[in-house]
């Protein structure tokens, strides 16, 4: 009983918000390209769901790839960066200056020299989020038990033994923590890609439909984008916060 | 101490000195017979009884001198063939990701060894410590006893010859630690091996082993080498008999001349 009103408490607390919102839109006659309630914007998501839906399409398409090719790339680089002390000396700072060079600043550039929207919008959302992993998983595969790794060595573990049975294993919490933060990341960077890259597109995602919507002070439509947007980002922490339970179990 | 003609393992003028002068190591000679024995180092803090361990054990290359070992074993560590060593840490040091299994069958795996041609010795090892239903539970499901039997398990189901012991029940409650003592006397006296056993606790080398070398610190050395002459199997009567009471005594008496000692 106690947990079902506890797991129920965001709903209520959600419910009671959106009457709220409501009943305040309709006492103050706001119009609603200034602010619409909660029935207008649910009215957008249904009418213009032809033209949503596409464009929701095609920003999970980005940022799933984008999040892809970080968990895939991140890991391979922490691996080659915790090699050898000259590897990570010589790409850490190219790293560093990937991370904090900000992604608007980056996206003009990427999106005239990559002549496909959809891969210039990719590399922009990776950028963003592949650092995370990177720097999580090389942190992980340093965390091996000295102990554990003694063990390795008195019994005459390979180089290649040594990492897949004990530093990669020993490096997965720290790995999917990465990917829980590259998975928000990559929708991020997807979105602020998009914005750059504006409208001009044939084919475009959420982003950029909500910019369309803000020159035509279509709010309903901006808030229905923007609530897709959201729940894409609750659906990818969630799932990933599940995977990271099922792999860690044991721990 | 009698030593015989063909040593186990000969300690050959062993010394470390660490990176920044600290020498932790000074001059150690100490000739393991081919007779199993069990022997115990015992000293105070920081002399260097870790670092002969994994001296031993090839973990460290000396700064000066040698550890020799046997024809029998003179592949020294356990490079290719049947492990000769077998280490336990004073923390259990077990995978956490793999099961009670997976964990012993370890150095198995890294020799290249299947599964099922492993199967019995992990089997067998497993139940040596009383551990053979607990085969397919994970170490965060066993207490610190358990987890402590598997790591035992682990470096005896190759069958070493020597068998290297860093504190290995420092950590443990004392019931559970006299229980343990016990199960590791009868393991030893089955298996026929050697095993080097560091301690802070004069009683519990005295109730294991046949030789006590006790060290002393700054700079690590030994400073007493001392038979314990009394026979095996050893259970809690022995605590009580005068023997022991002796050799306590004769122990705690070197530790302190050691301790006192200039160095």
């Amino acid at each position: 009983m106690r947990r079902a009103v506890e797991a129920a408490a965001p709903f209520l607390f959600g419910a009671c918000a959106l009457v709220l919102w409501e009943v305040a839109v309709r006492l103050t006659h706001t119009p609603p390209f200034i602010l619409p309630g909660p029935l207008a914007v649910a009215a957008a998501l249904v009418e213009d769901f032809p033209r949503l839906f596409p464009a929701l399409v095609f920003t999970v398409g980005v940022t799933v790839a984008a999040f892809l090719a970080s968990a895939s790339l991140g890991l391979l680089l922490a691996l080659i960066m915790t090699s050898s002390r000259w590897m990570e000396r010589s790409l850490l700072p190219y790293a560093v200056i990937l991370q904090v060079t900000p992604v608007v600043a980056i996206a003009p550039l990427i999106i005239i020299w990559v002549k496909d929207t959809r891969l210039s919008l990719l590399i922009c959302a990776w950028l963003v989020a592949f650092f995370p992993v990177v720097s999580n998983t090389s942190v992980g595969l340093r965390s091996a038990d000295p102990n554990l790794i003694s063990l390795f060595k008195l019994y005459g573990a390979s180089r290649l033994q040594d990492t897949v049975w004990l530093k990669l294993p020993s490096a997965a919490p720290y790995y999917l923590a990465g990917l829980r933060i590259a998975g928000g990341l990559s929708l991020i960077g997807a979105v602020v890609a998009e914005f750059v890259a504006g409208t001009g597109g044939d084919r475009s995602g959420l982003a950029a439909l909500i910019l369309e919507a803000g020159y035509r002070l279509n709010m309903p439509r901006m808030f229905a984008g923007l609530l897709l947007i959201s729940m894409v980002g609750v659906l990818m922490y969630a799932l990933l916060a599940r995977l990271s339970a099922a792999v860690l179990r044991h721990w | 101490m009698s030593v015989d003609a063909t040593p186990l393992i000969a300690v050959q003028g062993l010394a470390k000195v660490w990176p920044d002068g600290a020498e932790v190591l000074h001059d150690v000679t100490l000739d393991l017979p081919s007779t199993p024995q069990f022997l115990s180092l015992v000293g105070p803090s920081g002399c260097g009884k870790t670092t002969l361990l994994r001296l031993i054990a090839g973990l460290e290359r000396p700064s000066r001198g040698a550890v020799a070992w046997s024809g029998a074993a003179s592949k020294g560590a356990n490079k290719g063939g049947a492990p000769q060593i077998g280490y336990v840490f004073q923390e259990p040091t077990l995978m956490p990701w793999a099961t009670v299994f997976e964990n012993v069958y370890l150095p198995f795996k890294i020799a290249g060894v299947s599964r099922r041609a492993a199967q019995d010795a992990i089997m067998e090892a497993l139940r040596g410590v009383h551990l053979e239903d607990a085969a397919a539970r994970y170490p965060r499901e066993l207490s610190g006893g358990m987890k402590m039997r598997v790591s035992i398990a682990r470096a005896l189901a190759p069958r070493p010859k020597v068998l290297l012991m860093d504190e290995p029940f420092a950590a443990l409650d004392e019931i559970t630690r006299l229980k343990l003592n016990n199960d590791l006397l009868a393991l030893w006296q089955a298996l026929s091996m050697t095993v080097i056993f560091v301690t802070h606790s004069v009683f519990e080398s005295v109730y294991l082993s046949n030789r006590i070398v006790v060290m002393a610190a700054r700079p690590g050395r030994i400073a007493a080498d001392l038979a314990i002459d009394a026979p095996y199997p050893r259970d809690e009567a022995f605590r009580g008999s005068a023997l022991y009471t002796e050799a306590c005594f004769e122990v705690s008496a070197a530790l302190r001349r050691a301790m006192g000692q200039a160095p």
